[in-house]
């Protein structure tokens, strides 16, 4: 088996997909809270793209990531199939999350952050925590992982927009709720977009829990040799790909974070147009 | 007979106006013509102070000789008896301060072209088929892990390779070389080069590994129990930042994520490839060293109206390579001397709009005997930028001692070592910029030598091979 073959490749809703992939180095030292950076060259050189650690079988020698196809690259790696190879697969990257009994753990994920979020879940209950998940998305047909989340979670409560799944509602919105129906949380764990995990934070603050939100700044080499991923955490410049990229949400700048990840826009639409017109034009479809 | 007085050989030389719209070498090398002109010019000097000057000192005048021979394999070899890299260190090594500053010439006419000689030579030799990596001497039994494929771990390990020991390079990156390949750009360096390079010592045998980063996917101990020694040559890879306001402003980058972007992901192609790189209309780059001066050619080529070096010291005390600086002011790159970055100011979307600066003048001198430079009050004023990429300096990546609690490291944050390349832990060696901080190429090399030789006692194996 060569590395960074995909043993096995599913779609978990339209626009996301689980791989699975032999990567024995890392899949032996994987924890919590840690991610890989991978890359693909097809017909192009690839870039560096940061993906959670899902999952891991330090026997088998593979490790699982989740990914939202959302531009040219997640989107590239949506059409490869079991069989196909990643160029490269480097990791485990980024500090592991501290994982300690701390009595009761409120785990939110948002969209495809609930996959992100599962591998602290599963911890936290190895841990000996309450694990109450808040599972946040979009439409019913969006939400991945819910039974994975329900099996290992006291309680889980899932969050809809359009509230044709669970709650009508946000994640925000479900946290207040348990608070509310006296549900004593001690900390919080949260991964989404930077909206939800910014207003996330600050509720839970405002309710005595202390917030923990994994960052996404665009990375680069993802090994602390280029800035790129810097934030600001309590006035203070951190590299999240080896400080983080778990970081205190009461303390994180999401203002900046927002701004600095939207340096590429422009760039990362004529790249996912050009890919979307080609694609359309070999295979007919979309 | 030796021909001292005729004009020294250029090479060709790309015009400013052609150069800025490629990534193309600037110079390109010698022709068996020009290379055998400028031979001439040498005096094959007994005692040569160019040698003498030489970090390694490279046998200068019998290279030379056997150029006016037309032995190109035979002058690959002699270059190779010190120097394991002649075609990278012809075209970066600061010749200035070394061989062709020491030259004897220097004063009367220009000092012989030692640089372009020597990698007329590499690049020749290898064209010819002749350019001989090294046999590797019986196998020794013995395995030796290499941390980092920059020129340090390439020499160690080609040098240990030669010894007979089975070596393994391991890389972070997706590509090998370094600095080389990631800092130093294509129209200084030519990525085949480096490439051909990483072919040969692989010719020899030894392994490379990429996406590997030892501390995090492999540790130290576990390399030292799978190995019988270990060479760290894992750089100098963590930017030093200004630390000043704005810093984090969307249009500020550090060096290192500039020309990442631009050398070893090609950034400046996309969107044939994916990695995307911004430059705005003006740009400012903070530093005076070959960051800065690579950084600001790279900007230029990507067409902003201006780019202006903004350097706290004057001209005369840059530190970056003369050839470098002199390309980069006939490229059209401005230069603010004696200035000093204070803040970046961002607008209502936190995107960079300007660099306040302040100007220095030289005070007295400092305990090295350079003169103090002295910030001049009341000289703020702010430059129009709209991107900024700061050049100020590397440190050691940290990722390794901090995994590896035995390894010491100073108070500057390099990792202790002798003179020999010995670390705080037993059969753990290290060399190049992790020990040194931000150096150059050739003294990268020379250490990766020094320590290949001590792991060889280190092992019962001699070093007469
Ligand atoms: C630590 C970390 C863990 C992550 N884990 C996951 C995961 O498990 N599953 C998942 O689907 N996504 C994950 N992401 C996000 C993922 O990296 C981006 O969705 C991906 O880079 C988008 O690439 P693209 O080319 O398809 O889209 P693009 O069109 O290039 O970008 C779309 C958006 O993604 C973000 N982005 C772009 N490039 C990068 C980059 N190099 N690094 C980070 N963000 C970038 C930007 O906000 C951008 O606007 C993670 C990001 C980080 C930092
Ligand atoms: C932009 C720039 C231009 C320069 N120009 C010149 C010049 O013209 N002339 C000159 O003489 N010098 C120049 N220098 C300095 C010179 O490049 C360095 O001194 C030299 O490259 C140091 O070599 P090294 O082998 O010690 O480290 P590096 O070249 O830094 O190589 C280190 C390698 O180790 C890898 N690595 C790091 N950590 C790990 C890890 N934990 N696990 C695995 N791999 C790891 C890195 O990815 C890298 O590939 C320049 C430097 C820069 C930044
Ligand atoms: S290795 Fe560098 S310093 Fe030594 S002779 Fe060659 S160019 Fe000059
Ligand atoms: S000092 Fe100058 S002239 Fe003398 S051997 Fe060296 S290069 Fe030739
Ligand atoms: S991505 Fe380069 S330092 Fe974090
Ligand atoms: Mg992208």
């Amino acid at each position: 088996m060569i590395i960074n073959t995909v043993t096995d490749k599913k779609q978990l809703s339209q626009d996301i997909a689980r791989f699975e992939i032999y990567a024995p180095k890392i899949a032996a030292k994987a924890k919590a809270g840690q991610f890989v950076i991978i890359k693909h060259d097809s017909d192009k050189e690839g870039e560096r793209v940061p993906v959670t650690l899902v999952d891991w079988d330090a026997d088998k020698g593979t490790i699982v990531v989740i990914v939202q196809a959302i531009g040219k690259s997640t989107a590239m790696y949506n059409n490869l199939k079991t069989g196909d190879r990643f160029t490269s697969v480097v990791g485990p990257l980024g500090m592991p999350v501290e994982i300690k009994n701390y009595g009761t753990a409120a785990v939110v994920g948002g969209g495809v952050g609930i996959a992100e979020v599962y591998p602290i879940a599963k911890a936290l209950k190895e841990a000996g925590n309450k694990v109450i998940s808040v599972l946040g998305c979009r439409t019913k047909a969006l939400l991945i992982l819910e039974e994975e989340m329900k099996n290992l979670s006291d309680m889980t409560i899932v969050s809809t927009d359009d509230g044709s799944c669970g709650a009508k509602g946000l994640v925000t919105d479900a946290i207040q709720k348990l608070v509310d129906e006296s549900n004593k949380i001690d900390v919080g764990f949260i991964i989404g977009p930077i909206p939800m995990m910014k207003f996330t934070s600050i509720l839970m603050s405002k309710l005595g829990i202390k917030p923990y939100a994994s960052l996404n700044p665009i990375l680069l080499d993802g090994t602390g040799m280029c800035g790129c991923c810097r934030v600001t955490v309590g006035g203070e410049v951190k590299f999240a790909c080896v400080d983080g990229p778990m970081f205190e949400g009461d303390l994180v700048d999401f203002d900046e974070l927002s701004r600095r990840t939207g340096e590429y826009k422009d760039k990362e639409k004529l790249s996912f147009d050009l890919y979307k017109e080609k694609h359309i034009c070999k295979s007919g479809l979309h | 007979m030796a021909n001292p007085s005729a004009p020294r050989q250029k090479g060709i030389i790309q015009t400013p106006e052609e150069r800025v719209k490629n990534f193309d070498p600037v110079v390109k090398g010698l022709t068996a013509q020009t290379a055998k002109a400028e031979a001439q010019r040498c005096l094959n000097c007994k005692n040569a102070k160019c040698s003498a000057a030489c970090p390694v000192n490279v046998k200068i005048p019998e290279f030379i000789s056997l150029v006016l021979k037309d032995d190109m394999g035979g002058a690959a070899s002699k270059i190779m008896e010190t120097s394991l890299l002649p075609a990278i260190c012809g075209r970066v090594c600061p010749q200035e301060n070394h061989c062709e500053g020491a030259c004897i010439l220097n004063g009367r006419f220009e000092p012989v072209a030692v640089g372009l000689l020597e990698r007329y030579v590499a690049d020749t030799a290898r064209e010819q088929g002749v350019l001989k990596a090294p046999e590797p001497s019986a196998w020794t039994g013995k395995r030796v892990a290499c941390v980092g494929s920059g020129p340090s771990s390439l020499s160690a390990a080609a040098e240990l390779r030669r010894a007979g020991h089975e070596v393994v390079v391991f890389e972070a990156l997706h590509d090998y070389g370094g600095v080389l390949r990631y800092g130093i750009p294509s129209f200084r360096l030519p990525r085949e080069v480096i490439s051909k390079e990483v072919e040969t010592v692989q010719a020899m045998g030894v392994v490379f590994e990429r996406d590997v980063l030892v501390g995090a996917s492999v540790t130290i101990e576990e390399l030292k129990e799978q190995f019988d020694a270990v060479y760290i040559g894992s750089g100098a890879g963590l930017p030093t930042m200004a630390n000043i306001p704005g810093e984090n402003s969307v249009g500020v980058y550090s060096a290192n994520e500039f020309l990442t972007r631009i050398n070893l992901l090609k950034a400046y192609k996309f969107p044939e490839v994916d990695t995307p790189v911004n430059i705005g209309k003006r740009v400012a780059v903070l530093g005076g060293g070959n960051s800065a001066m690579d950084a600001a050619r790279c900007a230029m080529r990507l067409g902003p109206e201006s780019v202006t070096v903004v350097y706290r010291r004057s001209l005369e005390e840059m530190p970056a390579r003369e050839e470098e600086i002199h390309n980069a002011m006939e490229e059209g790159i401005k230069f603010e001397f004696l200035t000093v970055q204070k803040e970046i100011l961002a607008d209502e979307k936190g995107r960079v709009k300007g660099l306040v600066c302040t100007r220095n003048e030289l005070g007295e001198p400092g305990p090295d005997g350079r003169r103090k430079p002295v910030c001049v009050p009341g000289s703020e004023f702010t430059l129009d930028v709209d991107t900024v990429i700061v050049a100020i300096g590397q440190k050691p990546n940290p990722i390794i001692p901090k995994k590896t609690k035995e390894l010491k490291v100073t108070s500057k944050g390099v990792l202790e070592a002798t003179e020999f390349g010995e670390t705080s832990l037993k059969g753990v060696f290290a060399g190049g910029d992790i020990i040194r901080g931000g150096a150059t190429v050739l003294l990268a090399m020379k250490d990766g030598i020094i320590a290949a030789r001590k792991i060889n006692e280190y092992l019962g194996v001699g070093n007469d091979y």
